[in-house]
């Protein structure tokens, strides 16, 4: 591991003008994903700015309803906390089905939104990757790209947003509130997760030195019906091969209000709008579900390994809104 | 085959060019050690304090065998940075016995033979404890999920469990 030097910043402010000043300076809240990455040369990092005593820790409820999540609340604490249970089971759920027990004790929510793909070929410090060293290529395109993304990808990187979490917040239309050097800042939870375009190194719209201080989940009564699936290679403590945000608010038997986002099959948390669409206005049955479900899944993408996502993910989202129309997750 | 861990007295080490004193409260003993920033409380536990009981298996923080407790927390000490640890209660399993009397989960550990070849035993003593302390070990299920960031590549997964329901068992007699 290279040498790093260390601070503590006593403030916000303190914060950011501290990793402002240097652009190989870097904020450490967990440490899950920085120090890792450090340690592996992916991450350019060699000062930290530990912001571990800041007091951004805190859950609250928004006046309009809505829950504001602190940045460093950690994720084994933010599942448990009754409020996120009750008006967001899709998020305490998601919490618990990433990473292990110790990790969740470390791991900041925000730090959560910032993590890095779980690509391989990102991690491996060799490889053609784009997201690495722009311009290198993308060795997953032809590599071995089972657990790659089939949504939102572009010629020059594939790679799938590792988050759980993040698909329950897009689903709910969380913002993302920061603090820069040039002042604060409310970014939707869709925008801060950039699709990987000609630019897949650019992962979210922050500049250097601004911090995020928390998420804002907005009141959404539909939220009391989330569930979160996931499926993947063992039966935990493993990254997502497909995960599914859903839930359905029906009135006069028809959907009213559906919410459906997707992880493991996107390069960004995805938020299934075009399943969306097909769900409101439609019966709440069966047939519906798989329609919705077929039309997202009509954009992907498929790569040599990859392929058995697409009928995973329309099954995962059926299964998903079956849940949360019969509440049987409760 | 067994690889003898080195040994290296704290005073014999030369302070690397950016090493800084750093205080770490290990198991109610208070230390000052002369560490650079980058190194992990693994590290600073095996390496600096003789403490090597918390092992080094992954060291990314996928395997669980370095797994202490922070004020209270299981944590992974591998991607944890020593100098962050300072100014925190940090335990190790070396810190849970009583002198020659055993915690009840590591006297549960040999009852049941919990482990085979031992190394990663440390941690999924570490993480058992607090299982139970958390609630995480209602079921068999529970037990499963929330020890889940413990591997085991000897597989004692069931003796595993049995040591933790028959802790967990004690102690709901106990209260």
């Amino acid at each position: 591991m290279k040498p790093l030097t260390y601070s503590r910043a006593t403030g916000v402010h303190d914060a950011v003008v501290r990793v402002a000043e240097s652009p190989t300076s870097s904020f450490l809240a967990g440490g899950t994903t920085e120090v890792d990455l450090i340690r592996a040369s992916v991450s350019p990092s060699d000062h930290l700015v530990d912001i571990n005593a800041l007091p951004l820790s805190v859950v609250d409820d928004l006046p309009d309803g809505g829950l504001h999540i602190g940045a460093l609340a950690r994720m084994s604490d933010v599942a448990r906390i009754p409020a996120v249970i009750e008006r967001y089971p899709a998020i305490s759920e998601a919490l618990l089905l990433g990473a292990s027990e110790q990790l969740r004790n470390m791991a900041s929510m925000g730090g959560n939104l910032c993590q890095r793909t779980r690509c391989a070929y990102l991690r491996d410090g060799v490889s053609p990757c784009n997201k690495r060293e722009p311009g290198s290529g993308c060795a997953a395109l032809d590599g071995f790209n089972r657990g790659h993304a089939l949504l939102g990808t572009s010629e020059h990187c594939i790679a799938t947003h590792p988050s759980d979490v993040a698909v329950a917040l897009v689903a709910f239309d969380a913002v993302v509130r920061t603090t820069g050097p040039d002042g604060d800042r409310a970014i939707p939870a869709d925008d801060f997760f950039l699709l990987p375009g000609d630019t897949p190194e650019i992962e979210h719209p922050l500049v250097h030195g601004e911090l995020i201080v928390g998420i804002d989940v907005p009141a959404a009564p539909i939220a009391r019906r989330s569930t979160y699936l996931k499926f993947r290679d063992r039966e935990s403590y493993e990254f997502a091969l497909v995960s599914v945000a859903a839930a359905v608010e029906v009135e006069d038997g028809v959907v009213s209000d559906a919410r459906l986002a997707l992880g493991g099959v996107g390069t960004k948390p995805w938020r299934a709008r075009r399943a969306e669409a097909v769900l409101v206005g439609s019966p709440p049955d069966p047939a519906t579900f798989r329609r919705a479900a077929a039309v997202e899944l009509e954009q992907a993408v498929v790569r040599e390994h990859n392929a058995f996502k697409v009928e995973l993910a329309q099954r995962a989202a059926v299964r998903g809104l079956t849940r949360s129309l019969n509440g049987a997750h409760r | 085959m067994t690889v003898a861990e080195p040994r290296h007295a704290p005073e014999s080490r030369t302070a690397a060019p950016t090493s800084e004193p750093v205080v770490l409260e290990v198991n109610g003993e208070h230390h000052v050690v002369d560490i650079e920033p980058r190194v992990s409380l693994l590290d600073a536990l095996r390496e600096h304090l003789d403490l090597t009981g918390s092992k080094k298996g992954c060291d990314q923080g996928t395997c669980g065998a370095c797994t202490v407790w922070i004020d209270g927390r299981r944590v992974l000490a591998c991607l944890t940075l020593a100098i962050a640890a300072s100014g925190h209660e940090i335990t190790t399993i070396e810190g849970l016995a009583d002198g020659d009397d055993l915690h009840p989960m590591q006297r549960a550990f040999i009852e049941h033979d919990a482990f085979q070849c031992g190394y990663c035993t440390p941690g999924q003593i570490m993480s058992a404890v607090k299982v139970i302390e958390e609630g995480n070990a209602a079921s068999d299920q529970d037990i499963r999920e929330f020890m889940s960031g413990n591997i085991c590549r000897c597989a004692a997964y069931p003796n595993i469990r049995a040591a933790i329901r028959q802790v967990r068992d004690q102690e709901g007699q106990a209260t």
